[in-house]
């Protein structure tokens, strides 16, 4: 059976839903922080899909600048949970209220 | 004669230099030099344009002179469409006002020099101030008898008015003269109304206001005998003017009261300024009233009742100066009854003859109150002939000539007005008639009182404050204690003799016809009272043409004049009869006031007893100062306390009701912008609070939460999207 644009869809869905729902289930910031890799990763294979389906070069450039900026949005990210760790000594989401009045 | 329009500035002049320098730096004595100067040249300058003035033709005798424009033509709506309304400073000299000019002028030479001495005690500033008020005074009758036209002569009108005002209330500390003043003023401005009133009317018919072209128009109009026609109406108005200036009924009040003034400013008043105004507008405008034969009835019977009432006060009053004020009056009535029955010439002879006459009893009146320091009663007075001869010698000279003895000037003119009052009406005639008799007695009752019989008066140590004298205005009179009764200084007689001298001569010009007199003056004056020779003759032709009926009709009352000369209307014996008569009339009072009170003073005593109600009556001067008190002066009072009431309640009502208005409505606005307004915008407040209290529960901080909604958002969009669509 030769794999289709279709299976793509429905991995790139699967592993969509399964980051939605860590990001929705999860305290633990980092748990957070690997579903929506996992989210912007389903993307890209959609992405990938389509422009092999419409043999488009452009799906898959716009791929790797999802990557690039996957890779900056996690340099940041991480700096930033590792000062909240350092001050709180914790990564649980529900103690990220310091801007709350 | 270019240079009439002098006359009246010199006195004017020597006012203003009074008034302006003098009150403030002048001696007694520079203030009347002064005043009297400039009298005199005003004096020599009338003597010597009436001589030119003789010089000329009879028929031509006018002198015009314009010197310049004053109102610049103003177009107004006349009888004839819209007119040029200019009033020029004109002057005018022909023989009525040249016969004015010399009375004013000479009689108030006169006076001046009078006043030096009579005012001699009084203090500086206040001499000074009273020739300033002298001068004015002469200034302004000046311009009324000079005036070419009717605003000039309102001019001096008003004038004359004010100066009355400012002379009788000279000694104004005291109540009773700032209130004669007053009185004066007041009465005079109601007369002023009448005039101006038929001012307008004459502008609004001739659309002229000079008066030579008034009376030539007027003078082609028809005479106005059966209908009150337009031309009785201004003779109406103007007389009611003549009224108030000329002390007649009903505004005749303030004449007796004006002896507030000093002694020479009543002689001023009564003999050269003033109340001759009225006499002579009258006669100015002679045309006019001749074509209203109404109204010149109305002029007669006014005349000669003012003059019988008037004589029967001054039968009974006892302060020197009342008595011959009364008695002016009623010479003042006689000029009007002279008026009225046309006899102009007449009137204005009585006018001259008067003046002299009057000046000279009332400055002889001045000199006895003087010799008495101050005393003006003469139940206080009596036998003071033989202390002041010169002063009783031209008094009784003056008594003859107005009680009318032969050959004296008042014989002359009296007779002449009851002659022509004899052919007009003859229950005029019996009035005057009695007037003159009551004129005879009350004059010598007064002649009687003061200078015969034993003295009356204060002893002399007890000097002037023995009675509270009304007319008690200096107490010493510069020589320290009062020695008793005097002769005056010259200043004083020189006057009184001059005047004496006037009132015997001044007769001589109108010797009537009827004694083979030439009656000069008449002859003289004829041309003031007629129009134009020509316009009056064409005004003739038309009347008598028949084109009028009702003036065709009637004779006019100027051709009556006319004619009389060819065909006199009473025989030469009946006006010689008349004569007689009036004579014996005037002796008949001079014999009962010798009776009364020389011979048995005790008849008049009884009499009075005897008849207390008319004698209180009389005393009381016919109760007509308390008339007008209780009606005009309390209608007055009342409708002044009437529109006080108006202003208080009504005006002052709507004025409170506005701001109680504006207080219930402001209350109102205040409630609306606390409620409504308010509550909206609190509406507002609330609205946002309470949504904002449910709207912050969404709110939870949770990120997770956020993208739980945010995921069955997309669901949902996403779901319609592929089902619903």
């Amino acid at each position: 059976m030769p794999i289709t644009t279709t299976h793509y869809i429905l991995l790139s869905a699967a592993l969509f839903t399964i980051g939605v729902v860590g990001v929705m289930v999860r305290r633990n910031i980092i748990i957070i922080f690997m579903s929506i890799e996992l989210i912007l990763n389903a993307v890209n294979i959609n992405l990938i899909a389509f422009s092999q389906q419409l043999q488009n070069g452009i799906g898959q450039v716009f791929a790797i600048f999802v990557i690039a900026v996957a890779a900056a949005e996690a340099a940041v990210g991480l700096g930033i949970i590792l000062a909240f760790y350092r001050n709180k000594e914790t990564v649980n989401i529900d103690e990220m209220n310091v801007m709350r009045s | 004669m270019k240079y009439i329009w002098l006359i009246p500035i010199l006195p004017g002049l020597g006012a203003a230099i009074n008034g302006l320098i003098g009150i403030r730096s002048f001696s007694r004595k520079t203030a009347g030099v002064v005043a009297c100067t400039m009298m005199g040249a005003a004096l020599a300058l009338s003597l010597f344009a009436f001589w030119q003035l003789l010089g000329l033709p009879a028929d031509a005798r006018a002198y015009d002179v314009v010197i310049a424009q004053w109102i610049p033509s103003i177009p107004l709506m006349t009888q004839h469409g819209v007119g040029g309304f200019q009033v020029p400073w004109g002057f005018r000299l022909d023989p009525l006002s040249g016969m004015m000019i010399l009375v004013v002028t000479g009689i108030g030479t006169l006076i001046h020099v009078y006043s030096t001495a009579y005012m001699a005690d009084e203090p500086r500033g206040g001499v000074a101030r009273f020739f300033c008020y002298l001068n004015l005074f002469c200034f302004f009758m000046l311009m009324l008898v000079l005036g070419n036209n009717f605003v000039v002569m309102f001019v001096g009108w008003e004038g004359v008015g004010l100066c009355s005002y400012l002379l009788i209330g000279y000694w104004y500390e005291k109540k009773s003269a700032s209130d004669a003043g007053k009185k004066a003023f007041i009465t005079n401005r109601i007369g002023d109304w009448g005039f101006i009133l038929g001012v307008f009317l004459i502008y609004q018919m001739f659309g002229t206001l000079d008066f030579r072209a008034v009376q030539n128009a007027a003078a082609t109009m028809p005479v106005e005998s059966v209908h009150f026609g337009v031309l009785s109406f201004i003779c109406l108005f103007l007389f009611i003017g003549a009224t108030g200036k000329s002390a007649q009924i009903p505004l005749y009040v303030w004449l007796p009261d004006a002896m507030e003034g000093p002694t020479p400013v009543s002689a001023l008043i009564h003999a050269a300024t003033m109340v001759t105004a009225g006499v002579y507008m009258v006669g100015r405008n002679a045309v006019l009233f001749t074509h209203a034969p109404m109204v010149m009835q109305i002029v007669a019977i006014v005349g000669v009742l003012t003059a019988f009432m008037a004589a029967s006060i001054g039968l009974v009053q006892y302060d020197i100066k009342r008595v011959l004020a009364y008695s002016t009056v009623s010479q003042l009535g006689y000029m009007f009854t002279a008026m009225g029955v046309g006899a102009f010439s007449a009137g204005a002879f009585h006018l001259m003859t008067h003046a002299f006459f009057k000046a000279l009893l009332f400055l002889g009146s001045g000199s006895v109150i003087h010799a008495m320091a101050g005393e003006q009663d003469m139940r206080y007075m009596g036998g003071l002939r033989k202390y002041m001869p010169v002063t009783f010698a031209t008094m009784f000279i003056g008594t003859l000539a107005i009680a009318g003895i032969p050959p004296l000037s008042g014989f002359f003119s009296k007779d002449e007005i009851l002659f022509r009052a004899f052919e007009s009406n003859k229950a005029i005639w019996v009035i005057a008639v009695a007037t003159a008799l009551m004129t005879a007695f009350y004059m010598f009752r007064l002649v009687s009182m003061t200078f015969l019989g034993a003295y009356r008066g204060p002893a002399w140590e007890s000097a002037g404050a023995a009675h509270g004298a009304p007319d008690d205005h200096g107490g010493g009179h510069g020589h320290g204690a009062w020695h008793g009764p005097h002769e005056s200084p010259t200043p004083m007689t020189f006057p009184l003799m001059a005047l004496a001298v006037g009132a015997v001569v001044a007769g001589l010009f109108g010797i009537p016809a009827a004694l083979n007199g030439p009656n000069t003056i008449e002859h003289f004056l004829e041309p003031s009272f007629t129009a134009e020779s020509h316009i009056a003759d064409r005004g003739m032709r038309i009347a008598e043409s028949g084109g009028i009926a009702e003036a065709a009709a009637i004779r006019t009352p100027q051709s009556e004049v006319r004619n009389e000369e060819a065909e006199p209307h009473v025989s030469r014996s009946v006006e010689l009869g008349l004569m007689g008569f009036s004579v014996l009339i005037a002796l008949a009072g001079i014999g009962l006031a010798r009776k009364f009170y020389v011979t048995s003073p005790e008849i008049s005593q009884g009499l009075a007893e005897q008849w207390a109600g008319p004698h209180r009556l009389l005393s009381n001067k016919y109760y007509v100062d308390e008339l007008y008190d209780a009606t005009v002066i309390s209608g007055t009072y009342a409708g002044g306390r009437g529109l006080w009431a108006f202003d208080r309640h009504v005006v002052d009502g709507a004025v409170n009701g506005a701001g109680w208005l504006t207080v219930i409505s402001a209350w109102f606005s205040g409630l609306t912008d606390r409620t409504v307004v308010d509550g909206l915008v609190n509406l507002v407040g609330r609205i946002a609070q309470e949504g904002s209290y449910w709207f912050r529960r969404l709110q939870t901080g949770l990120v997770q939460t956020y993208a739980l909604v945010m995921v069955f958002g997309v669901f949902a969009f996403v779901t319609i999207y592929l089902f619903v669509r």
